[in-house]
């Protein structure tokens, strides 16, 4: 157990921060049926942005700030490079998003001239904390409450609130939901919102666990955290979560395979480690060959 | 007054309706009927502002309607109940009809009570998911949807289609009902006989044309509409 408990509670954790990110990229499915490849980009860019502003202000300014600004930029990349395309073929938005994501990443490797920044130490949330025989630190513990209490608040805006219901119904259908007076623009926009400022809570508590953000920082959670989304079922809220935590959890088990193998006497050094990433992507395989729609994915209850 | 004049709608490169002129005056029931194809939901898409007009005019109350939104024309009285009722399926039976009054603000308590006052199966299945429902159901839902956001004139798409002939009965006299009760309806119908009798006007569509026109009774002993929509050999 011992030996388990690390690798669970770093897994619990970035499992965590990956549904944050699956979120954004599970809810604009449910409504533009569009993979926002640039999503894992904004990521990244709030990570980058956390940096900068906390070389010129203490944190507790830089983060709201930081927020605020991630979700302007979720906003404006749907309004200048989706919106335009509402009405061309699926291959044209999809298209619009690759080129939003590589701006994104050249316009931070540019600025930052590709090197990597060191993340801003914040306090509590880095401090270290020993849990039984486990030392990690305080955002590995509070992550998976914060996730849950964001993801209830979340699902309870969409099932209980008019922009809910609005975004519920335009997910089903535009015309109808256009006949209703809903203005389908709004709440598309509603949808980047919400997406990218989840998007930058989790890349608060992804960075503090590592050093530093470069520009391609946020392409290996952002694929991680879209494999979430499509392991439970892309369009599902409570599919992208739930699949984000087994992968979080699988992985980091993976990581410590060998540890864990060598507590029974055996000993192994093939560094079964460095698959760990592979073994995301087998497992996304599996699941998608027994259930092509995921987890959560034929409910079309969820489809938000 | 609703006023429809000169209306062409293109899809691509094909004309679906070729320049239509319809009346529709308030406190009436007028019908566009006519075979599938010829235009009807065309043309109602294009008053509600779901598909661009290339040419000519809607107007309400000397208003250009052409080009707004049709959020903003919703929100000037104008509502539609789609062709194929088009309920919200995942939405409760309570959630279509509070989601039929999105941009009002006031109570909509009394509004929901008139609703399941015309339609008692309602109340009952409030909870439901719209989807669970039968088609019958389903078209009363969209109806009673459309009435939440009170509006001045009502659009209505086929709402008999597939629907058994008992059922039917029961959706014209609701129609003839929300007409009592002050609410102006444009009705688009295949089913010629029943919506000629009920409408106070009537357009024969065909290919995207108003070939006929005339109060319910005179298109209803029309040999030819007798011919071509109500099944019936000339003598
Ligand atoms: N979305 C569309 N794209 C292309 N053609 C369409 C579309 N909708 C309808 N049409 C064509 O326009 C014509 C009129 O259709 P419609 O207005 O639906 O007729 P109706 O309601 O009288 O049955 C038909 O020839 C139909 O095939
Ligand atoms: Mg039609």
């Amino acid at each position: 157990m011992s030996v388990v408990l690390p690798y669970l509670l770093s897994g619990i954790s970035v499992g965590g921060q990956y549904a944050l990110i699956a979120i954004g990229y599970t809810m604009v499915y449910g409504i533009l049926r569009l993979i926002n490849f640039a999503h894992g980009d904004v990521f990244m860019v709030a990570g980058v942005m956390m940096v900068y502003m906390c070389a010129s202000m203490p944190w507790y300014i830089a983060m709201p700030l930081m927020i605020v600004f991630t979700v302007l930029i979720g906003f404006a990349i749907e309004r200048v490079a989706y919106m335009p395309l509402r009405s061309a073929p699926r291959m044209s938005i999809m298209i619009s998003a690759i080129g939003v994501s590589y701006l994104l990443q050249n316009l931070v490797a540019y600025i930052t001239g590709g090197l990597s920044q060191q993340y801003p130490t914040i306090p509590f949330i880095s401090d270290s904390i020993n849990i039984g025989p486990a030392n990690t630190k305080v955002v590995t513990v509070i992550t998976p409450f914060l996730v849950i209490a964001l993801v209830f608040a979340l699902v309870m805006l969409i099932n209980h609130t008019k922009i809910g219901m609005a975004m519920r119904a335009v997910a089903k259908d535009y015309d109808t939901a256009q006949l209703m007076g809903i203005r389908i623009n709004s709440v598309i926009s509603t949808t980047f919102v919400i997406g990218s400022f989840l998007a930058a809570i989790g890349s608060v508590l992804y960075f503090s666990n590592y050093t530093g953000v470069t520009y391609t920082s946020g392409a290996m959670p952002g694929l991680k955290a879209f494999v979430a989304a499509v392991f439970g079922g892309i369009g599902s809220i409570p599919g992208a979560v739930i699949g984000a935590f087994i992968i979080g959890i699988s992985e980091n088990i993976v990581k410590g395979f060998e540890a864990m193998l060598a507590v029974f006497g055996i000993n192994s050094n093939i560094g079964i480690a460095t698959f760990s990433d592979a073994v995301t992507f087998a497992l996304l395989i599996i699941i998608l060959v027994v259930k092509p729609t995921g987890l959560f994915g034929e409910k079309a209850t969820d489809k938000v | 007054m609703l006023k429809i004049q000169d209306l062409v709608v293109n899809y691509g490169g094909i004309e679906a309706v070729k320049g239509v002129s319809v009346d529709v005056p308030y406190g009436s029931i007028i019908t566009l009927v006519g075979a599938n194809g010829a235009g009807k939901s065309t043309t109602l898409r294009a008053i509600a502002g779901l598909v661009k007009a290339k040419s000519g005019s809607i107007t309400l109350d000397d208003e250009e309607l052409l080009g707004m939104s049709t959020t903003d024309i919703v929100a000037k009285g104008i509502t539609m109940v789609p062709e194929g009722r088009r309920v919200f399926p995942d939405l409760t039976v309570l959630e279509n009809l509070k989601i039929g009054a999105y941009l009002r603000k006031d109570d909509l308590k009394d509004d929901i009570e008139h609703v399941y006052d015309l339609f008692p199966r309602l109340k009952e299945r409030s909870w439901q998911a719209a989807g669970t429902l039968s088609g019958g159901e389903q078209q009363m839902l969209a109806v009673g949807r459309a009435l939440m956001s009170k509006p001045k004139i009502i659009m209505m798409d086929e709402p008999s289609l597939g629907l058994a002939p008992i059922i039917v009965q029961g959706i014209f006299d609701i129609i003839r009902e929300i007409h009592r009760q002050g609410t102006t309806v444009l009705l688009i119908e295949q089913n010629a006989n029943m919506a000629l009798k009920a409408a106070d006007y009537g357009y024969v569509m065909e290919t995207g044309r108003i070939s006929l026109q005339g109060s319910g009774e005179e298109l209803l002993t029309n040999e030819h509409v007798k011919e071509l929509y109500l099944g019936k050999k000339k003598a």
